[in-house]
């Protein structure tokens, strides 16, 4: 791109010429303020609806302000971000804004972690100076995931684009016009009568309180405090690379032993890891993979550990249901074994125990109120909180977490390999199961475990490998609208891949919807430290295989059997509904 | 119909229709049969000439379903053109006077009681884009063709390059009459530098301002003069595709335009090769839901794709980036219907009419407190006064007007005293109003100018399509606070507020619908700031009190007409209104034919 010459208030500048005002005026150190415009993953998904206005500046020659998040420099450009008519505009397009937003933060979720807030906190500006009338929306509680309040919406659709042109799933446009105008589904239907997958990727961009994670805290608490239940709980890999940064701790530390005993000060009977399931998924995925290749069955084979891509492809993709894996996800696999395996085990009715997964995700909460998730005979898993709400009760219990001792899972459902804690990213599954299939087919120890071709951030990978002579082709896709892409070339004949893994997330778990907030424009790092802190735990792991976790063995000899057998089937297995869209 | 294959086989069919007439001219009786004629009851008057016409069996004279001369107050309208005499205009008809008319025209060479004769009613106009409108079947693509229609397109089709027809139409100094006023040819240039294929050329026909039927006029009475301006800018800017985005509440339009379409493609005038040229154009009919904001370009493109209609920021321009991504030019109904004379009399011969900034001709509606409502073409550059008191005939009840509202609901008002101001883009910017589509909106000394602004502020809330904060929440703050003001709980401080308020949203929103809407307001504060400024004082607008004065002879009109039945008196003795019991309606003062009704 050729470079350009302007002026911002003052200072001199080459930028390139596709740069907007607001990337030029970065480079001087002007922070132009926003609030719609958002940059995603390394500008894969741009929000450039220029709604909100509040980043207009002053251009000479120019009739009215432009929006500097849309705007192109052209030479020659002078742009002037805070003269007294800029300043004057956005304050009093920040007094409208207010002017229909509630102001009681005290009672908000997103009080503290709200771009409207801070903005309006250093514009100062009187958030009384315009009455009138006040959007009167009923909170939407519907769906299990996400709660969403319009009353708080400032029409930034922000969410809109993580929905649409990131995820393709298509829920939330603009309904309705003028000053009831807001984003939603189409006729403002419930989101839980919408092809929704709650993702939450929406609730992460949120600049305000309207999107949130619907909250099980309450319930948690009440089962932990009824002293007729045994509350065990579980941790998805992910949230161990994240927890520590609810408490100001730097991304990319992992703080699993701390989590650990802070879970048992909350008051948890038993701390078992999602990580033992993941292991337990990894031997019946792959060898449901070993033998759709040996047998002629359906390939590729896709993941099925992603609740919120198992939405996805039931509603968008109803005539490829019989392509994924059956495999529950490890959390359920977790859930169904506690209240059967280890209830006999332990001698406890399974009626009496409360499975409470603890989640980088939205759409685990939705997964589990799935009826069909009760092959145990109860639902397997009774409550799922986010890595956020986790970190909310912790402090509540006034957990002093940064300075916890370490401590350990109980066992035997908190002992898991390498290829378990890689779950968390994406790409992680796909390289755990070669790391099993590949030793089982040849039949041979793998020098090196660490299949480095699967592992990256980019939204869509592929790689080849070769075991025992044969080339395997696998694909990773993180974001289902690079997932669409990967099925609709399924759909149409054209797919060559034998193992496709899929997370709705970019990124995978670790950016899941449940995880801590994090700035936008840093998140592409944040995932990347998240990232590594999960190969290093990985890496320190001894044994690295999911089929070489002793306890899985066990498992299989004292209760299962054959993997992918019959009793595996019935309690570790499922199928897939055809859902329509709205 | 036969598809005309070569420039040839159509010169020869357009010689063939303009021989018929030579050889039996006719006398023709046009009906204006627009929406507004056929509302009024053009359709009995039509079938009671068409009746009697059979009944006299006289081949010499045609009754011609047309579309509308734009004299609305005057509806239904009949014109008489007998061979080699003026037209002359008849005003108010009737089936019976249809009917008498024949006879007339049997044994006299001129209808009587006419409005006028010759082109008199017309004498200020110019009428470019309205040339055909009333003086043709507009579902007979013959009778266009007899006026010089798509002649233009085969000249064109037969050597001209693409970059001469560009050079024409920016040389006749032609700007987009939709409102924003860019230079149509400069468009088309842009486009034709544009590298990629495909490109669309879509007409704007989404005519939304309340009150305004120009286009619509355009439509109803003169599609083909439509659909070949639009094959023409296809073929300059290398666009194969067209749409005419339409509101569906236009649906006669829709259907001659239909008509028209399926006429051009029989003859092989739409379509592949067109006329052995090698150039293949079509294009489809888009019906808009009824949003106002799908008038602004890039939120019409949207509405075409399927998608929410709400406008995107600019750059990039449609002729870059448009439809589905592809460079897109967007002309108005009136731009386009303008582009067949330039071509047909010359780019100079245009440039020459209205002002050296402002070429040609703008058509107008007129509507409001006007004695002549309807429709009216003039060259640029014609004063305000001329055109309300000329053409218009000045208020309905003889006094001064108070002020006029141009462009629609995002125009400003312009006080009387500054009529003399001759109509260009520019002089209207400068008063705070805007061109906008043509829309006049004409007020009488009983007008309030804080109740206009609050209507149009009203309007343009709900209009909003709610995408930016400064047109979603700052309108409505706005149109809060006046009606505050109309309530009597306003404070002086308002006033400032309203204007910084209104200043802001014009600067800061996002499309032209958002920086345009606070002009009623603003200009209003400008212009009667005393009327704002007694509202606050008196608390509020006091409704007008009504009585009747020596005028009256007792007809019990009035009294029939109050929904209140608060007048009395006995028949032929003067009435009284009962105050206590009137709700300010004005019903009585509309009734009353002597001007016996006072209000104040």
């Amino acid at each position: 791109m050729p470079l350009v010459n302007i002026i911002i208030d003052g200072v001199k500048t080459q930028v390139s010429s596709d740069s907007t005002i607001l990337d030029a005026a970065r480079k001087v150190n002007i922070n132009i303020p926003t609030l719609c415009h958002l940059e995603l993953h390394n500008k894969e998904t741009v929000n450039r609806v220029a709604s909100c206005r509040i980043c207009v500046v002053e251009v000479e020659g120019r009739r009215n302000l432009a929006p500097a998040c849309s705007t192109k420099v052209q030479n020659g450009m002078v742009i002037r971000t805070h003269s007294p008519r800029v300043i004057k505009s956005r304050r009093v397009l920040m007094q409208l804004l207010l002017s229909n937003h509630p102001k009681d933060c005290l009672n908000c979720y997103a009080s503290g972690n709200c771009d409207l807030q801070t903005l309006s906190n250093d514009m100062h500006t009187d958030s009384n100076r315009f009455e009138g009338a006040h959007s009167d929306f009923m909170v939407e509680t519907s769906s299990e995931s996400i709660v969403r309040d319009l009353n708080k919406c400032i029409r930034c659709r922000r969410c809109e684009t993580a929905c649409n042109d990131m995820q393709t799933v298509g829920v939330l446009s603009g309904v309705g016009r003028g000053f009831d105008m807001v984003v939603g589904p189409a006729f403002h239907a419930p989101l839980e009568k919408t092809q929704c997958v709650f993702c939450g990727q929406c609730v992460k961009v949120c600049p305000t309180g309207a999107l949130m994670g619907k909250s099980h805290v309450e319930e948690v608490w009440n089962a932990i405090n009824d002293p007729e239940k045994v509350v065990v709980v579980q941790t998805a890999p992910a949230v161990r690379a994240a927890l520590g940064e609810e408490f100001g701790m730097e991304p990319g530390k992992c703080v699993t032993g701390r989590m650990v005993t802070g879970l048992r000060r909350l008051g948890f009977n038993h701390v078992f890891d999602t990580n033992f399931a993941a292991d337990l998924t990894i031997v019946e995925e792959a060898t449901e993979f070993i033998h759709r290749l040996k047998h002629g069955g359906r390939l590729p084979m896709l993941t099925s550990c992603c609740p919120a891509w198992v939405k996805f492809f039931e509603h968008q993709f109803q005539d490829l249901l019989d392509v994924p894996s059956t495999c529950k996800s490890p959390h359920e696999m977790f859930g169904a074994i506690t209240k059967t395996y280890w209830a006999e085990k332990m001698k406890i009715d399974p009626a009496k125990i409360v499975v409470v997964s603890i989640m980088p995700c939205l759409s685990k909460k939705y997964e589990a109120s799935r009826k069909e998730l009760s092959s145990s005979g109860h639902q397997d898993v009774d409550y799922v909180l986010s890595t956020r709400e986790l970190g909310r009760m912790l402090r509540e219990a006034g957990v002093d977490f940064q300075s916890l001792p370490d401590g350990e899972f109980d066992n035997p459902l908190g002992f898991s390999s390498g290829g378990a804690d890689i779950f968390a990213v994406s790409g992680g599954v796909c390289e755990a199961a070669l790391r099993m299939a590949a030793e089982v087919i040849s039949g041979k120890e793998l020098d090196s475990v660490d299949f480095e071709e699967v592992r990256g951030t980019k939204g869509l990978r592929h790689a080849h490998v070769e075991i025992a002579g044969m080339e395997v082709n696998v694909a990773i896709a993180c974001g289902l609208g690079h997932a669409r892409r990967l099925l609709e070339e399924v759909r149409a004949g054209k797919s060559h891949y034998h193992l496709i893994e899929i997370m709705a997330c970019p990124g995978g778990c670790i950016c899941g919807g449940g995880q801590p907030f994090v700035d936008s424009r840093e998140e592409i790092e944040v995932m990347k430290k998240r990232a590594q802190a999960i190969y290093a735990e990985d890496a320190g792991k001894e044994i690295r295989s999911s089929h070489k976790n002793p306890y899985i063995q066990e498992l299989y000899k004292e209760f299962l059997g054959e993997a992918y057998g019959e009793k595996a089937h019935k309690l570790l297995h499922t199928g897939y509904t055809s859902r329509e869209k709205l | 119909m036969t598809k005309l294959a070569t420039g040839v086989a159509f010169a020869e069919f357009a010689d063939a229709v303009k021989a018929a007439e030579a050889t039996a001219p006719k006398t023709r009786i046009f009906v204006g049969m627009s929406t507004c004629g056929v509302a009024s009851g053009a359709g009995p008057v039509y079938d009671a000439i068409a009746a009697e016409l059979a009944a006299s069996g006289n081949p010499a004279i045609e009754v011609v379903r047309a579309g509308c001369v734009g004299l609305c107050y005057a509806e239904p309208t009949v014109e008489v053109q007998v061979p080699g005499r003026p037209v002359v205009t008849l005003g108010g008809v009737t089936p019976a006077r249809g009917r008498e008319l024949v006879k007339e025209l049997a044994v006299a060479a001129e209808p009587a009681k006419p409005l006028s004769v010759g082109d008199a009613i017309f004498k200020k106009q110019l009428r470019i884009a309205l040339r055909n409108c009333g003086r043709i079947d507009p579902e007979k693509i013959e009778d266009y063709i007899r006026n010089g229609g798509y002649v233009q397109l085969a000249k064109i089709l037969d050597g001209m390059k693409p970059e001469e027809v560009i050079a024409t139409v920016k040389a006749s100094g032609l700007r987009g009459r939709g409102g924003a006023g860019f230079t149509t040819g400069l468009k088309w240039e842009y486009a034709r530098a544009a590298a990629a294929a495909p490109k669309y050329i879509v007409c704007n026909a989404d005519e939304g301002d309340p009150g305004a039927f120009m286009d619509r006029s355009v439509l109803e009475g003169d599609p083909h003069s439509v659909l070949e301006a639009m094959t023409v800018a296809g073929y300059a800017i290398g666009a194969r595709y067209g749409y005419i985005y339409c509101r569906a509440e236009y649906p006669l339009a829709v259907k001659r335009l239909e008509v028209a379409i399926a006429q051009s493609r029989a003859l092989g005038l739409l379509g592949e090769n067109i006329l052995g040229s090698g150039f293949a154009f079509d294009l489809e009919i888009k019906l808009g839901a009824g949003a106002f904001v799908c008038g602004e370009e890039t939120a019409l493109i949207h509405s075409i794709e399927g998608k929410r209609g709400e406008p995107t920021v600019k750059p990039p321009f449609p002729a870059e980036s448009g439809l589905w991504g592809k460079s897109t030019t967007v002309n108005n109904v009136e731009t386009l219907a303008c582009i067949q004379p330039i071509l047909e009399k010359g780019a100079a011969w245009f440039k020459a009419i209205g002002t050296p900034k402002c070429a040609g001709t703008k058509v107008f509606a007129l509507a409001g407190d006007v004695k002549n409502v309807g429709l009216a073409e003039v060259p640029m550059g014609t004063t305000i006064r001329e055109v309300l008191e000329e053409i218009g005939g000045g208020s309905r009840d003889g006094r001064p007007l108070k002020a006029v509202q141009t462009g629609g609901p995002s125009g400003g008002c312009i006080p009387a005293e500054k009529f003399d101001t001759p109509i260009e883009y520019d002089t209207l910017g400068a008063l705070g109003s805007i061109m906008g589509s043509g829309g006049l909106i004409v007020m009488g000394q009983k007008t309030s100018m804080v109740k206009i602004a609050h209507y149009y502020m009203e309007f343009s809330c709900d209009e909003s399509c709610g995408k930016c904060t400064p047109c979603r929440v700052g309108n409505r703050r706005l149109y809060e606070i006046l009606e505050r003001i109309l309530a009597g709980k306003g404070k002086p401080e308002d006033l400032p507020k309203l204007e910084e308020l209104g200043n802001v949203i014009k600067d800061t929103a996002l499309c032209g619908l958002g920086q345009t809407s606070p002009n009623p307001v603003l200009s209003t504060l400008r212009w009667f700031r005393s009327e704002y400024e007694d509202c606050i004082k008196n608390g509020g607008v006091k409704p007008p009190v009504y009585t009747v004065n020596d005028k009256c002879i007792g007809c019990r009109a009035c009294a029939k007409a109050c929904p209140v039945q608060c007048i009395e008196g006995a028949l032929k003795k003067k009435h009284v209104i009962d105050q206590s019991k009137c709700i300010h309606c004005g019903a009585c003062e509309t009734k009353c034919r002597f001007g016996a009704i006072d209000s104040e």
